[in-house]
């Protein structure tokens, strides 16, 4: 066997982050190619003869979509709380930062359930408007990006403050799961609740 | 960031023997790269198999238009699982179980990136291929008329490509962050550098198929008019089986080659700054096309209209992106080689042929065949578009691809096996294979010149259609032979072969500097990398030529 001279220890790995980062990476072309059909649907129906795309007597409930946008500001801000006071060891302000982060996605898809109420889109739609299954598939699938981080949100305190605290990297990578999730809803916010 | 991995500890002494059960429960638990990668590998042949016994059946039944040998309700459902199961059951899965085999190892890693998230991956995969084939046999699937089974084919294709996206996470992640001390980008192996190209393009590709998948299941259910129904599913999906999507799938057969070619050279790579940046070309040219799709699905490819040369300034943009700029990448590759095997003037070094050498050059010719084919068939004025000349130029690459791979076998087997295959028996497996690709592919080529319609089992059209389809058919059947008989060659010859030792090709790379077969955790010790060639620089034989060390 040839030698090679040896290697000093390791580096720290940054493993997690650049995973995170690649997951978010596949996330976004998710929900950006789902939007891209939304959209090229919509443009088919508005260029059709009734000129509309959201079927007759359906409104956006615009406060709890809204509601739902500045929760993602809010979210950001407890991630970052959350990274800023790993750094710091401060553990007591990283439990309460990831905690609140956790609940406020808990409270974003308690709004989503709230606009699918108040909206009552039927799903089956008799003249063969695509509105409902793709109202319903590109929110769903939003749904399940969200119960995504909040799961990340909770595994990422229990493991900190169950004396995990050298791993701040799965802080980062949390924060950075947070901003994409953000991202990805500002750009469903503006093409599915706002444009219409 | 260059790292690596920390050692995991070893069994305590005295640990009981394995049995039956423990051996299965680790063999589905594995977060051994090495195993993960050979049943990757394993069952992508096997698959391939069955889907080119498929394409072999279909050729049979398109021989004689006024005979009909299968059922003519499933032609829609079979025409459907040869397109999906050639790429997603066989082809990118050997890729990515090759990149999973050896990448680590590459690297001088001793595992690869979130392992158990490739095994999650792995069996992901592997169900939502089992959920297809059971919608497909129950009359599910593209033009099935079992609801039911079109719902669940629907479901398990985006399951499949799911799975598909965690083995590309995990391997791109090891790339980026688990090279060996001294590993900088411009270091990294060609293979492993063309596994990264693929996996991020996957990374970004793959989701967009799962994101409509996820549409026409919930249309389906509830409205069947949006989406076409069970006819529309591959208008929608479809584009993950075109170009340049499917070179992406195949670009680790390049990186190997590219490997090979200067270990069999016995020198250095010249312009190895060129060939990693031909290999990301191929990468860029599928990465456009998926940012196209919003503007062409239901695919439709990209077209070129020669009438119009001067008003379709934006479709002349998307065609260079889809088709020459692969094309580019690959010629970059394939005319560097000749470089490397040209002599130096007072070299004692003389190249020494090998099989895998052989079924690398032959496999990346193969696919540089069906590129150039694709790049025809972008041009809207030949009128290719719906024939069977898209049916050649995919199973071109396709075939190519998978012939590559048993050279890729064949040069890393010692480091998975310990043993090394009979070179002598092997090599006329390849010009078999070689045979097997022209035959399946270039006939439907010239069909479809004559107008020969893709999915079609009836059609019209002078010429001898029936030769065109037999050869077609002999060509599918002879794949098969040529996997049977090199799985044969290789079961005999890992098992009971030629001890290899740990350098059996007289390498450049990081692998061939631990024993064979590589022991759990690769590596004893980490090391220290100084160029891209690190075994090379300890061989005072060998090629001595001025590396690229920045």
């Amino acid at each position: 066997m040839l030698a090679l001279p040896p290697a000093p220890a390791p580096a720290p790995r940054r493993q997690l982050f650049v995973g995170t980062a690649l997951a978010c990476s596949a996330g976004a072309t998710l929900i950006g190619g789902m939007l891209a059909l939304w959209l090229r649907f919509r443009k088919v129906a508005i260029s059709g003869p009734d000129h509309r795309w959201m079927p007759k007597g359906i409104s956006i409930p615009e406060v709890a979509s809204n509601i739902m946008l500045l929760s993602f500001v809010a979210i950001c801000i407890f991630a970052q709380w959350a990274v800023y006071s790993a750094k710091r060891d401060d553990k007591r302000h990283v439990g309460i930062a990831l905690l609140l982060t956790g609940l406020l996605g808990l409270a974003v898809v308690n709004a989503q359930a709230a606009v699918y109420a108040q909206m009552d889109l039927p799903i089956r739609s008799t003249t063969g408007s695509a509105y409902g299954v793709m109202f319903y598939a590109i929110t769903g699938t939003f749904i399940v990006f969200l119960i995504i981080g909040v799961v990340f949100s909770f595994v990422t305190a229990f493991r900190y403050l169950g004396g995990r605290t050298s791993e701040r990297e799965i802080v980062t990578a949390h924060a950075i799961y947070w901003y994409f999730a953000a991202a990805a809803f500002t750009m469903l916010w503006f093409v599915v609740y706002v444009t219409k | 960031m260059t790292t690596i991995d920390t050692a995991s500890p070893a069994a305590p002494a005295g640990a009981r023997s394995p049995n039956v059960v423990t051996t299965f429960g680790a063999w589905i638990t594995t977060a051994d790269h090495k195993r993960l990668g050979r049943m990757l590998i394993g069952t992508g042949l096997v698959a391939l198999l069955g889907i080119a016994a498929v394409g072999g059946l279909l050729g049979l039944e398109r021989i004689d238009v006024n005979a009909s040998l299968l059922n003519s309700g499933s032609l829609d459902q079979l025409f459907s699982i040869y397109r999906v199961g050639l790429a997603f059951f066989a082809v990118l899965p050997v890729m990515l179980g090759l990149g999973v085999a050896i990448v680590p190892l590459q690297l001088g890693a001793r595992a690869l990136a979130f392992p158990r998230l490739a095994t999650a991956g792995f069996w992901t995969w592997f169900f939502g291929m089992a959920l297809i084939v059971l919608s497909i046999a129950a009359n599910g699937g593209p033009g099935g008329g079992a609801s039911k089974y079109v719902a669940l084919y629907i479901s398990a294709f985006g399951v499949m490509l799911g799975g598909l996206t965690f083995i590309a996470i995990s391997l791109a992640t090891t790339v980026l962050t688990t090279r060996a001390p001294g590993m900088n980008m411009r270091r990294v192996p060609v293979f492993a550098w063309s596994v990264l190209v693929s996996s991020l393009g996957l990374v970004v590709m793959l989701p967009v198929a799962i994101g409509a998948s996820i549409y026409l299941y919930v249309s389906y259910r509830y409205n069947r008019l949006a989406f076409g129904g069970n006819v529309g599913i591959l208008d929608w999906t479809g584009f993950s089986l075109t170009q340049p999507q499917t070179f992406l799938y195949v670009l680790p057969a390049v990186g190997f080659m590219a490997e090979v070619v200067p270990v069999t050279a016995r020198k250095r790579m010249p312009k190895r700054g060129f060939v990693l940046g031909g290999l990301a070309l191929v990468g860029v040219a599928a990465i456009a096309g998926t940012t196209q799709l919003p503007h062409v699905l239901p695919w439709a490819g990209s077209k070129l209209y020669l009438g119009h040369f001067g008003t379709k300034l934006g479709d002349l943009v998307n065609y260079s992106f889809f088709n020459v700029v692969p094309v580019l990448g690959v010629l970059i590759v394939m005319l560097l080689a000749p470089l490397a095997f040209a002599a130096k003037k007072g070299s004692r070094v003389a190249p020494k042929i090998t099989a895998p050498f052989v079924f690398g050059f032959f496999g990346v010719s193969m696919i540089l065949v069906g590129m150039l084919a694709s790049f025809l068939n972008g041009i809207v004025d030949l009128d290719l578009r719906g024939t069977v000349y898209e049916e050649g130029v995919y199973t071109y690459v396709a075939y190519g691809a998978i012939l590559a791979s048993l050279g890729a076998i064949t040069f890393w087997g010692p480091k998975l096996w310990g043993r090394r295959l009979a070179e002598k028996k092997v090599l006329p497996l390849a010009l078999l294979g070689v045979l097997a690709t022209i035959l399946a592919s270039l006939p439907y080529l010239i069909a479809g010149f004559a107008d020969q319609p893709a999915n079609a089992v009836t059609f019209s059209y002078s010429g001898p259609h029936a030769l065109w389809n037999t050869l077609s058919m002999i060509g599918h059947f002879l794949m098969v032979l040529t996997v049977l008989a090199y799985a044969g060659l290789a079961v005999q010859g890992f098992r009971t072969g030629e001890l290899a030792g740990d350098d059996p090709w007289d390498a450049h790379t990081l692998e061939w500097a631990t024993s064979s077969p590589a022991p759990d955790n690769n590596f004893a010790e980490l090391h220290v990398v100084m160029s891209a060639q690190p075994l090379l620089d300890l061989k005072p034989s060998t090629d001595t030529s001025k590396t690229e060390t920045a």
